[in-house]
């Protein structure tokens, strides 16, 4: 055992105190309300100073333990005040008449009973279960019979894989302008002269719906291929030999062979579609903004036909202000995000046990 | 005849094969030709090849860079630096968070690595209203602006980014012998040397597919940055300068898809440069996660 330095211990005794100091007096100023601009310079810099007499502490025993505090603090403290604090907030704000900036009271569960009673709400959650549905189905078989396609045989393989992954590189928003243009632009060109509807297919709310539907099949499927491809490829060549020495045909193979096989593979593309499905924002937001009309939904007119559940918090909080009223969607959101989750995950693991 | 009738399947395959390419690829081929129309020839007629010419591409592409609402170069500035920086401080933090979490097998350890799987479930929208106002207060208490500013998204980011990087490291960092550390525990490493000489660049391949996937993430993310930065604040990022440009400019096809050439083809550069490890740690990081 070495001794410590007469330096290393001032060293780390001064950034103690430093530190110390600058960040108590960072925070008076705070919360005096002097207003000094310095205050924040203070906090941070006092911060680091306190961190680096803590890291030269003289301690051999303690040491370890002071690295372990140091390395977990930064991401543990933008985590905690990033996730944690507004969760346990947002929670406790959607019992209230919170509005974005301050809150005057609790109103119970008065926000909950709410969005029950609003028609266009319950239309949100019907029409964002019937888009995950649908996604599920369409974006994993898409991808599948793409996987096949790109496991087979044919040449330029690379670019093919390549091509169609590369929709899934470009973001939401860019991509909802981008389709937009095709639907009310390109597509009506066709179906102007085909059968005289002038109409963009995303003026109307049942083919607005195929429009998103379709746009995140071509998003998705590409990356959801990629996973599938690398299913494919773990599934030894020997047993594909066996089979086709046994006379099994392209059919019998890809169904009593390759599907079982590659079970864990569909798991986790089940999981990714229902999640991204579900959380949809951005070409909602850029192909149709949730605009589209229902002309009688439990006895009432809306304009907020294809709005899915993630657009239709973000417009009640951020468009309307009702910023208690759309949290307590969002909790809701979470709920049955959490709960459809869990769900999935069950009923997968007990498939993949069966097979 | 067995063998040609295989080689009649896969011209078969080929074929579709070429007709969806041609499909996916569809979209960006009519970004290109219609930013180099002017508008009144998109209307005409949006996918032949009348009216383009690289001069209209040229003042297509001119005003759009230099509109007020969508100030291309101010906008891939702030979205690289914003990305860039996120990306180093989520790889270096998420990996020393992960190690310590890996490394020490307490109750502490435990219960933050399950809080962080936790919270992977919990949706953007549950927390982002909160988020805002918190972010506002703390701004104003400390008397450092964390929204409509770039230290403030990047925090932002590092606490969102934390959980999904601290896991895939964590499975990685499982796998690398203890026998290692301890060999360098006994040569006289302290542990915070044995984590930068040793660990850490054990770490390079994940490191990758980590920076990867949240590199795609924020480089495209919307949400986040328009609640926090705003449609009309002076640090935008692409994707929110996209949106304000299409906000205020309704139907101007010609512009719009300028717009959206110059968002995309950092992105497709990149993919071009990078494409085995971009579809790699896509793969790996939904393999994994």
């Amino acid at each position: 055992m070495g001794e410590f330095s007469v330096m290393r211990k001032t060293a780390s005794f001064g950034c103690l105190i430093a530190g110390l100091v600058l960040m108590i007096w960072g925070l008076a100023m705070a919360i005096g309300k002097t207003g000094n601009t310095l205050r924040g310079g203070a906090l941070v810099v006092g911060a680091v100073l306190f961190f680096a007499g803590l890291y030269l502490f003289p301690t051999f025993k303690h040491h370890r333990t002071i690295v372990n505090i140091i390395f977990l603090f930064p991401l543990l403290f933008a985590f905690a005040v990033t996730v944690i604090i507004p969760l346990v907030l947002g929670i406790g704000y959607s019992f209230t008449d919170w509005n974005g900036i301050k809150m005057k009271g609790f109103v119970g569960m008065a926000n909950y009973t709410r969005m029950f009673k609003q028609p266009g709400f319950i239309w949100s959650i019907l029409i964002t279960f019937l888009f995950v549905v649908f996604n599920i189905i369409l974006v994993n078989l898409v991808a599948f019979l793409l996987a096949l396609l790109c496991t087979s045989k044919i040449k330029g393989l690379g670019f093919f894989r390549a091509a169609y992954f590369l929709p899934n590189l470009i973001g939401g928003i860019v991509l909802g302008y981008i389709w937009q243009f095709i639907f009310s632009n390109v597509i009506t060109k066709f179906t102007t002269a085909l059968f005289d509807a002038r109409y963009s297919m995303l003026s109307e709310t049942k083919t607005a719906f195929i429009g998103i539907v379709i746009v995140y099949i071509w998003q998705y499927a590409g990356y959801i291929m990629l996973i599938y491809i690398t299913g494919l490829n773990t599934i030894p060549g020997d047993v594909l030999e066996a089979s086709s020495i046994d006379g099994a045909n392209a059919t019998q193979t890809l169904f009593n062979i390759k599907i079982p096989m590659i079970a864990p593979t569909i798991t986790i593309c089940t999981f990714l579609t229902l999640t991204s499905a579900f959380k949809q924002f951005d070409v909602n937001l850029a192909l149709t903004n949730g605009t589209g009309s229902v002309a009688d939904f439990m006895g009432n007119y809306l304009t907020n036909g294809t709005e899915m559940l993630a657009l239709n918090i973000y417009s009640t909080a951020v468009i309307n202000n009702e910023y208690a009223f759309g949290e307590a969607k969002a909790v809701l959101f979470f709920i049955i995000l959490a709960v459809v989750s869990i769900v999935q995950v069950r009923i997968s693991n007990k498939r993949e046990v069966e097979l | 005849m067995k063998t040609r009738e295989k080689t009649s399947t896969i011209a078969v395959k080929l074929v579709i094969a070429i007709v969806i390419a041609i499909y996916v690829l569809f979209p960006f081929f009519l970004v290109v030709i219609n930013s180099c129309k002017p508008t009144d020839m998109i209307t005409a007629n949006p996918i032949g090849f009348e009216g383009v010419s690289i001069p209209q591409l040229i003042s297509n592409l001119k005003d759009v860079i230099n509109n007020t609402h969508f100030l291309f170069w101010s906008a891939f500035e702030y979205s690289v630096i914003i990305t860039v920086l996120s990306l180093v401080l989520l790889a270096l933090f998420g990996a020393m968070a992960a190690w310590v979490i890996c490394r020490n097998k307490t109750k502490w350890s435990t219960v933050i690595y399950f809080t962080f799987i936790a919270s992977m479930i919990i949706p953007f929208q549950v927390v982002m209203l909160p988020l805002i106002s918190t972010f506002r207060d703390v701004g104003k208490f400390i008397g450092i602006p964390m929204l409509q500013s770039v230290p403030g998204i990047i925090f932002a980011y590092l606490g969102f980014g934390g959980a999904m990087t601290v896991f895939i490291l964590n499975g990685f960092i499982k796998g690398i012998p203890m026998d290692l550390e301890e060999a360098a525990s006994i040569d006289g490493c302290s542990p915070e040397q044995t984590f930068f000489r040793i660990i850490f660049p054990l770490l390079k391949p994940v490191i990758t597919t980590v920076t990867i996937l949240n590199g795609m993430w924020i480089w495209n993310d919307y949400l986040l940055p328009s609640m926090m930065l705003g449609q009309n604040g002076k640090v935008k990022t692409l994707p929110v300068a996209v949106q304000a440009f299409v906000g205020s400019y309704v139907k101007q096809w010609n512009l719009i898809l300028a717009a959206a050439l110059l968002a995309i083809i950092p992105i497709v550069i990149l993919f071009l440069f990078a494409q085995k490890q971009i579809m790699e740690g896509m793969i790996e990081g939904a393999v994994k996660g």
